[in-house]
């Protein structure tokens, strides 16, 4: 089984900090990390690896440091790893963003392709979706375990917000990952060394069969007219009570603000 | 593309087991305002199998103009494939301007796939949706980077807009019986096969996918609390707003409640509609967690604290009081309506 990895590499948001004075964000500083549920995903394949003998590569779309994140996923034993870079990807949406990723992976030839759910910097869960339907895969996304059945099928726990259903997937298909799903491993000693000494393969455009129309910003359905930073907000009003007074004004201010 | 084509407002009325979950109306609050300002019609999509009448009422009583019916066996359950090609087949038919979608654990399945494949825009999570003079194009501001940025994103060139909301984001209309609106059946073309993707079983469980992230309303515990059964009667106030509970690193190194209840640097990153933080101090690290929430609510003995600099709302007391007091005010209000 060949399987095919999609990660990218996010800013650590939860180390973004905003400028009190200025109320933009301080981006300096911030760690680059391979986004958590991608990191699930890559820990599902490398568990398919370890019992089924399966083949995992890492494929990822960014610029060229985003090599780094594909390095910890050699580390972490990844096979084989992936970087899809170019500036004329540069300001795809989510529509241009996969239809790229579909182009490399129809180079690649998985059975198996694993998306994290969602980024945390965009937050969006598109990508994983999109690709598949580009691709014509079958697609599960909110997949919370999953078990090969002979060498052909999965069986897939998909999850919702008041149930799960367990499905039978036939491969090629394509999965989305929760990060809940498993605790990725670390990288190992002798890992980190040997994925210093192992090529990266980059792909640009004129690697992939895309049309050069359809990409980047150019391709992109949407666009982002403004963006800003909330600002920060100044304290608000604070009362000394008793506690019943207390409870009666959280209950007066939330109906006011139609909270209840 | 002749985007000019492409008219009204649709609403994806999302069912499941033949209820018709609340994004859905909520929907249909913010695109009755849209279809207003456009002077265009809102039209529901509503698909499964045996759908009662009841459901279409309701919609048509939140403010739909029209509901558009799909009842195929196929649509007995939520399978992706059936429903996305059922849902490409209505947007080809009814040709509307902006569609838009609940952006639960289905919505945020079925969108990307159905705008990809009718190669148009989509926007996730949208927490404002507005008109735009002039261009008449739609305005879909959403927050990026943990809530750090908020994005006003459009989609000038192509049809539909597509958009996704989360739940509890928008407001339902008063719903009015009385309301007149149009039925319309829609025959659609699906594969009667199994595919490649069988559902084996189905289950429901209360709160499968119940993630701090997602709640609208989180009560949070902190070091303040003083001890373990103190911090549980959070769990009962939690469950009177139909919330969850969250905890600041302290609670948790305490052992109080388990690691994913963390909010803060080393644990998650929330903006509920709601936070409600008690016995919480605000080390910086927990701020960095939940300094987004809609409205924030410090309860805390120490009126020095500073969690109180993030509050929209502070109480000085003492909270292992003010939450049982909080609880009983909560029930009387629910009671009197």
């Amino acid at each position: 089984m060949k399987i095919v990895v999609c990660v990218k590499q996010v800013p650590d948001t939860t180390e973004v900090r905003i400028d009190p004075a200025t109320g933009t964000l301080i981006r300096d500083g911030v760690p680059s990390i391979i986004n958590p549920d991608d990191r699930a995903a890559l820990e599902t394949a490398l568990v398919l690896k370890d019992t089924t003998g399966a083949t995992v590569a890492v494929l990822s779309m960014g610029p060229p440091q985003a090599e780094a994140v594909l390095r910890e996923a050699l580390a972490m034993g990844a096979d084989e790893a992936i970087l899809v870079s170019d500036r004329r990807f540069g300001g795809s949406d989510t529509w241009a963003t996969s239809l790229t990723l579909a182009s490399a992976l129809r180079r690649l030839q998985a059975d198996l392709v694993l998306c994290g759910r969602q980024a945390i910097d965009g937050d969006t869960a598109q990508v994983g979706p999109q690709v598949a339907e580009h691709l014509g895969l079958p697609l599960v996304s909110y997949v919370g375990s999953l078990r090969p059945e002979g060498d052909r099928h999965l069986i897939v726990k998909r999850m919702f917000e008041d149930g799960h259903h367990v499905l039978r997937v036939q491969m090629p298909c394509l999965l989305t990952i929760l990060k809940d799903m498993n605790t990725p491993r670390y990288m190992s000693a002798p890992g980190i060394f040997e994925a210093f000494q192992r090529p990266i393969t980059t792909w640009t455009l004129d690697d992939l069969d895309v049309d050069p129309s359809q990409i980047g910003l150019k391709g992109s359905p949407t666009r982002v007219k403004k963006s800003y930073t909330k600002g920060t907000k100044s304290a608000g009003k604070v009362y000394e009570v008793d506690p019943r007074e207390g409870a009666r004004i959280i209950v007066e201010n939330l109906r006011e603000k139609f909270i209840i | 593309m002749d985007i000019s084509s492409y008219k009204g407002v649709m609403v994806f009325a999302e069912q499941r087991a033949g209820v018709i979950q609340k994004v859905a109306f909520e929907l249909l609050g913010i695109g009755r305002d849209i279809a207003d300002r456009l002077e265009e019609p809102l039209v529901a999509v509503l698909m499964g199998s045996g759908l009662s009448p009841d459901c279409i009422q309701a919609l048509i009583a939140e403010g739909a103009d029209e509901v558009v019916v799909v009842d195929h066996p196929r649509l007995d359950l939520y399978r992706t494939g059936p429903c996305a090609q059922a849902l490409t087949q209505v947007i080809g038919a009814v040709k509307p301007g902006i569609v838009l979608l609940g952006a639960t654990a289905i919505g945020r399945e079925l969108a990307p796939i159905v705008s990809a494949r009718m190669r148009t825009g989509l926007t996730a999570d949208c927490t404002s949706l507005e008109i735009e003079d002039g261009s008449r194009n739609l305005l879909m501001t959403r927050p990026a980077f943990g809530g750090n940025i908020m994005a006003t994103i459009i989609c000038p060139e192509h049809r539909p807009q597509m958009a996704t909301v989360r739940p509890g984001v928008m407001r339902r209309k008063v719903s009015d019986p009385a309301r007149p609106g149009a039925v319309r059946t829609l025959e659609i073309d699906l594969d009667g096969s199994e595919g490649p993707v069988e559902v084996l079983e189905v289950v429901s469980e209360k709160a499968a996918l119940k993630n701090i992230e997602d709640a609208t309303v989180l009560v949070a515990g902190g070091r303040g609390l003083g001890g373990f059964e103190n911090f549980r009667r959070l769990e009962e106030l939690a469950e009177t707003f139909g919330g969850m509970v969250a905890a600041s690193r302290a609670a948790v190194d305490e052992g109080w409640v388990a690691q994913d209840r963390q909010v803060g640097q080393t644990g998650k990153t929330v903006r509920p509609d709601l936070y409600l933080a008690c016995g919480i101090s605000g080390m910086i690290q927990h701020i960095a967690g939940m300094e987004e929430s809609e409205f924030i609510v410090a309860v805390n003995t120490r009126a020095d604290a500073p969690i109180f600099e993030y509050a929209d709302l502070g109480i000085v007391t003492d909270a292992n009081r003010l939450v049982p007091a909080l609880i009983e005010e909560l029930k009387a209000v629910k009671a009197s309506r």
